[in-house]
């Protein structure tokens, strides 16, 4: 599965201190925290890298059963000229050419691993389209035509696409990373009989819902009490997994202590957003649409300081291969377990503050109405300052958990998430917690069925239909109040 | 560092397609934001209809006037399907009914099942569809310098696509010109400070809004039509960060204003090559490789979002007073 | 305070109006000679509460109608309802004979019915002469297509720019026409909403308080600019906490408390009612019913907020 079509990558170390950055990322507080924890790892494609006379056309290559295929030959045919380029042992391989144009891509069906062939042989060869200065991807997926479309094989092409082919959108290879992520490593396992199958997807909805949920419950209460649609919570969500990632492969320290080092991490970043950015602004009297055009800098400057640092490749958090739990008729991964666990604990726990204790009511005496709250003598802004910290530490925490489940992290990881949160939050009712998770649910069930009419790179947009019809039906949401005017 | 050579690059940029094609859009989104206050978040959605309305049907054979209205029309019908259910909700929906629309678009456009049509993810190559555009130009061929800016007459990014795209622009702006001193751009202003104010004036506001959002979102897909003639229809480079670009663009050149969003444009991608390629000159490479400074670009620019946000929030042409007020 | 205002109305039609209430009998839900907005078992409520539930209502033309209530009683709602921003659970209403029950905003607005906010809604980033020109009904220019085309509509801005003056002069803003609204005092933002309910000569103005947020020093005169817009002809109910204003210039009082109608007639034999002062002011006997400012706004949020608050309890 997915831990295994990621173990093999290859990573280059490049260690780097940020001693050049601070000048350039002024006003982005953030830096500091990414910078403390962050000694990339992250893994280049082979050695080939475009500057403005050269492009990189590359792909990566993966078996059906989604370990890198070695060895295989491509050749390259363009303007600049006839080129070869082999796969390394982490499925990678790249062409530099000097000279923009179409090239065209053929994969030697000889060279590839025994047994496996091409699941379209149609698309063989492929025509690319080179601009200097980028890194075009031509990207094969290995198969059996006639099977469900496996993840290992889009998990292949998220990596070429990962590489950026473009200038404009370097976040661009969000739907790759997209039909990365999903449950697809756990609905594979039960390609089998029909009602199994679907048992199996509805339990990997369940399972992703309950991650999402707690992913999205800090955007959720975020939007409760200050009004804001924070658009940079996917990179926060982003930057838990990345701290999991660099305290589990690169510091050497056991999952648990990094899953609460990414927590932390998340809050420290919560605290440090609050204070620096997000408070003085509310001060000022800044409105909420201003508010979240800032977040929307934020996003954009996170998702590419990720990419800076630690490259595009996907980041498995846990190496080894995580064993297979028989739960009746299902199967989940240790991991998946594991997450399920902590998410539905932090989760129970959330609910029980916001219910039963003074914090969470005065939270929620905030959310109702906020000079009301400051009238019967509630801090409304240290209320919003907590609001802001625990936020960023559950969506660190979420990103922690759903990168187990899915065996990787990325830079993008979060950002692809994004709008799947914004989608249940949305769904049960902005501002409405318990709504939020059972959007999250909804949403989580529509991605894994929808698997079982809709091809596999579709799962993401059906949600999103799903809450557009949703909408139609039910503006405010599935426990949303409606508002008073006047 | 060959500082001519850079300087060229930013005059070639600052005044090429994608500047072009982001003030289109940027002037679209205008209309939503600047006039009318609809947070539009999936601008790029409709840049990446044009430009697959455009490319699709001048693949299928249809003559280049056709071809354009067809890209408008999807556009329209876009902006309809978008705005018929979420204009009537409060304003945070319509930002994430629009952005998740805008990727729905994405999605589907890139499909495995859509190969045939799209091109999937690999998108349509420009050689399929630009030569009716191309045929279009009274101008001969072959390579034309002016001043230090050396390019094709006709094809890909030429002479004629930038005489044609300047031209869009230039109309583009005299349109929200027009309207912006017209009883219609002032029931528009309305909605933007307080829609139930206007309702209780007598305006159906959501014909207004409606009205809007397709304008706007039109501007936007002729901006697609012009991105896709420079290079080609690739559903990946036209996603969410392309609307955050626009947004940036908007605020940089403020926002209500008519020549904000070009001058926010031409200012934005010039400064982009500007700070890149001193990076590239200045950094050595084994510090920081060209792959890691694309990216830096961008950190830069979201780093200006929001400075621009808490500093000058009404952008280079907005009027500071206007602004000073809050509602 | 203030002064009694002289309401010797010169308009025959308010003279007979008035003549034609003082044979209606002071009962709830009691028919007007000519009444110009009738409701019917209108009722909306709010996570189980009934904010409002009025069994049968009418608003007599040509008068001043006041709508009072403590706080909660639904007096905002029911404008809110009558007006079309709003929907009610059930309930009709006919404004001018016509139905409205179900009618957008927009066109409630259209067939004469205009109201004004208990916030105002003044049109902060627009120029204050820009918000009058706002107010003018059926205005070409309005079209996206005539837009482009100035002269479609430029004979008709002039005459909408000539309405607005005029109406910015009686309403003493004339020389703040080219100020944004938003640098405008609260009260002269006030006048400013009343003045361009006006540019669609409506039939029945709504105003929901008027004097909440007006300094003393302009009450005078907005108190003045009402009664003058009865004497020409423009019917007007409005919800106010202020009994001064209340008693000195309305023809006629309808008291709401917790949604219902509980008391009408005039206002001297109203207010001076036991049951109105004890449904109206609870414990709170040793307040002053002419002064009522006490009464805060935050308490009517609290209240409703409260509300909704059990029914999400209840909801989970």
């Amino acid at each position: 599965m997915l831990e295994t079509a990621h173990r093999a990558a290859s990573r280059r170390h490049r260690r780097r201190g940020l001693g050049l950055l601070p000048g350039l990322l002024l006003g982005l507080l953030l830096t500091a925290v990414v910078g403390l924890v962050a000694v990339p790892a992250g893994a280049a494609p082979a050695a080939c890298s475009p500057d403005a006379a050269t492009a990189c056309i590359q792909g990566t290559l993966r078996t059906s059963a989604g370990e890198p295929a070695v060895g295989v030959t491509f050749d390259v045919e363009g303007p600049a000229g006839t080129f070869q380029g082999v796969t390394n042992d982490a499925g990678q391989w790249s062409v530099a050419v000097t000279e923009a144009g179409e090239y065209t891509v053929t994969l030697d069906e000889t060279t590839l691993p025994a047994g496996e062939s091409l699941r379209d042989p149609a698309a063989n060869p492929k025509t690319v389209q080179a601009d200097l200065g980028r890194r075009p991807g031509a990207l094969f997926a290995l198969g059996d035509p006639a099977a469900a479309p496996a993840p290992s094989a889009s998990a292949s092409s998220s990596d070429g696409a990962g590489s950026g082919d473009s200038p404009e959108s370097p976040a661009a290879p969000e739907a790759g990373a997209a039909s990365e992520g999903g449950a697809s490593g756990e609905s594979a396992a039960a390609e089998g009989s029909g009602n199994n199958r679907i048992l199996q997807l509805v339990v990997s909805g369940l399972v992703f819902g309950l991650l999402l949920a707690l992913a999205s419950v800090g955007a959720n209460l975020i939007y409760g009490t200050t009004g804001l649609s924070n658009f940079a919570h996917g990179d926060l969500v982003t930057l838990g997994g990345l701290i999991a990632f660099t305290a589990v492969r690169t510091w050497g320290l056991p999952l648990w202590s990094a899953i609460i080092i990414a927590t932390a991490g998340g809050m420290v970043a919560g605290w440090l957003l609050d204070a620096g950015i997000f408070a003085p602004l509310r001060r000022r009297g800044v409105g909420v649409t201003q508010q979240l055009i800032v977040t929307i800098g934020l996003a954009l400057s996170m998702i590419n300081l990720y990419l800076v640092l630690y490259g595009a490749s996907p980041l498995p958090i846990v190496s080894s291969i995580s064993e297979r739990i028989d739960l009746g008729p299902v199967s989940l991964s240790q991991q998946t377990i594991l997450s399920v666990v902590i998410a539905g604990v932090v989760l129970a726990a959330v609910a029980l503050v916001l219910q039963r204790t003074r914090i969470g009511r005065a939270t929620r005496a905030v959310s109702d109405n906020p000079p009301l709250a400051a009238a019967s003598g509630i801090k409304v802004a240290s209320i919003i300052r907590g609001v802001w910290v625990s936020s960023a530490g559950l969506a660190s925490l979420g990103g922690v958990l759903m990168g187990l489940y899915l065996g990787s992290t990325r830079f993008n990881f979060g950002s692809v998430l994004l709008l799947l949160m914004f989608a249940a939050i949305t769904l049960g009712g902005l501002g409405s917690p318990l709504g939020g998770l059972l959007g999250a649910l909804v949403i989580g069930l529509v991605v894994e069925l929808s698997t079982l009419v809709l091809p596999n790179d579709l799962r993401y947009a059906s949600a999103l239909v799903i809450l557009i019809v949703v909408l139609l039906v039910r503006p405010q949401g599935i426990l949303g109040r409606a508002q008073r005017i006047g | 560092m060959d500082f001519a050579s850079l300087l060229t690059d930013v005059l070639r940029e600052a005044t090429g397609p994608t500047a072009i094609a982001y003030a289109l859009a940027a002037i679209g989104l205008n209309i939503h934001f600047g006039l009318t206050g609809l947070i539009n978040m999936g601008q790029a959605g409709f840049m990446l209809l044009g430009a697959y309305g455009f490319a699709i049907s001048t693949i299928a054979g249809l003559p280049l006037v056709v071809a354009f209205l067809i890209a408008i029309g999807c556009a329209v019908v876009f902006a309809l399907i978008l705005g018929l259910p979420t204009l009537k909700l409060r304003g945070d929906y319509l930002a994430i009914v629009t952005i998740a629309a805008a990727e729905i678009i994405r999605f589907i456009g890139r499909s495995v099942g859509l190969n045939d049509l799209t091109g999937g993810s690999q998108g349509l190559l420009g050689n399929q569809f630009k030569y009716s555009f191309e045929g279009a130009s009274p101008f001969a061929d072959g390579l034309v310098a002016i001043g230090p800016i050396s390019l094709q007459m006709n094809a890909s990014n030429s002479w004629w696509l930038r005489i044609v795209g300047w031209g869009l622009v230039a109309l583009a702006c005299l349109i929200v010109f027009l309207l912006l001193r017209s009883p219609w751009g002032r029931v528009l202003k309305g909605i933007r400070e307080d829609e139930d104010a206007v309702r209780a004036l007598g305006k159906n506001v959501y014909t207004f809004k409606l009205q809007s959002l397709v304008l706007g979102g039109v501007f936007g897909a002729v901006g697609g039509i012009v991105i896709s003639l420079a290079s080609s229809v690739q559903p990946d480079s036209l996603g969410r960060p392309v609307t955050f670009n626009t947004w940036t663009i908007l605020l940089l050149g403020g926002a209500a204003t008519v020549f904000g969003p070009v001058l926010g444009s031409i200012l934005f991608w010039a400064a982009l090559v500007l700070v890149r390629g001193l990076m590239r000159g200045l950094i050595p490479p084994d510090v920081l490789s060209s792959t890691e400074i694309e990216p830096l670009g961008f950190v830069l620019v979201g780093i200006t979002l929001v400075l621009l946000i808490v500093f000058r929030p009404q952008g280079i042409l907005g009027d500071k007073k206007e602004l000073a007020i809050n509602g | 305070m203030a002064e009694p205002i002289v309401t010797d109305a010169v308009n025959p039609d308010v003279v007979a109006a008035r003549d034609a209430l003082r044979g209606v009998a002071h009962t709830p839900g009691v028919a007007k000679p000519t009444p110009l907005l009738v409701a019917d078992g209108v009722r909306r409520t709010f996570g189980g509460v009934n904010a409002v539930d009025v069994e049968h209502l009418e608003v007599q033309s040509n008068v001043i109608t006041a709508l009072i209530g403590p706080n909660g009683a639904g007096k905002t709602t029911f404008f809110n309802l009558m007006t079309g921003f709003d929907r009610p659970d059930a309930g009709s209403w006919t404004f001018d004979g016509k139905s409205l029950a179900g009618v957008p905003a927009s066109r409630v607005s259209k067939s004469g019915m205009v109201r004004t906010f208990q916030l105002t809604k003044a049109l902060s980033r627009m120029t204050v002469l820009e918000n009058m020109r706002l107010g003018a009904r059926d205005q070409v220019g309005e079209g996206m297509g005539a837009a482009l085309l100035r002269p479609l509509w430029r004979k008709q801005e002039k005459e909408v720019t000539e309405k607005a003056r005029d109406l910015l002069a009686r309403f003493k803003l004339d020389t703040k026409e080219s100020d944004f609204a938003g640098s405008l005092s609260g009260g002269q933002r006030k006048l400013l909403e009343m003045a361009r309910a006006l540019m669609s000569d409506p039939t029945l103005v709504m105003l929901d308080e008027p004097m909440a947020g007006v300094n003393p020093a302009l009450t005078q005169s907005l108190l003045g600019h009402i009664t003058a817009l009865r004497d020409s002809g423009t019917s007007v109910l409005f919800v106010e906490h202020d009994m001064h204003m209340v008693r000195h210039i309305s023809d006629w009082v309808v008291v709401m408390a917790e949604g219902k109608v509980v008391a009408e007639g005039p206002p001297k034999e109203v207010m001076d009612d036991q049951a109105v002062i004890d449904a109206y002011l609870g414990s709170h006997h040793d307040t002053d019913l002419g002064d009522d400012s006490l009464l805060e706004e935050e308490s009517v949020i609290s209240a409703e907020a409260m509300a909704e608050l059990e029914a999400e309890e209840e909801a989970k």
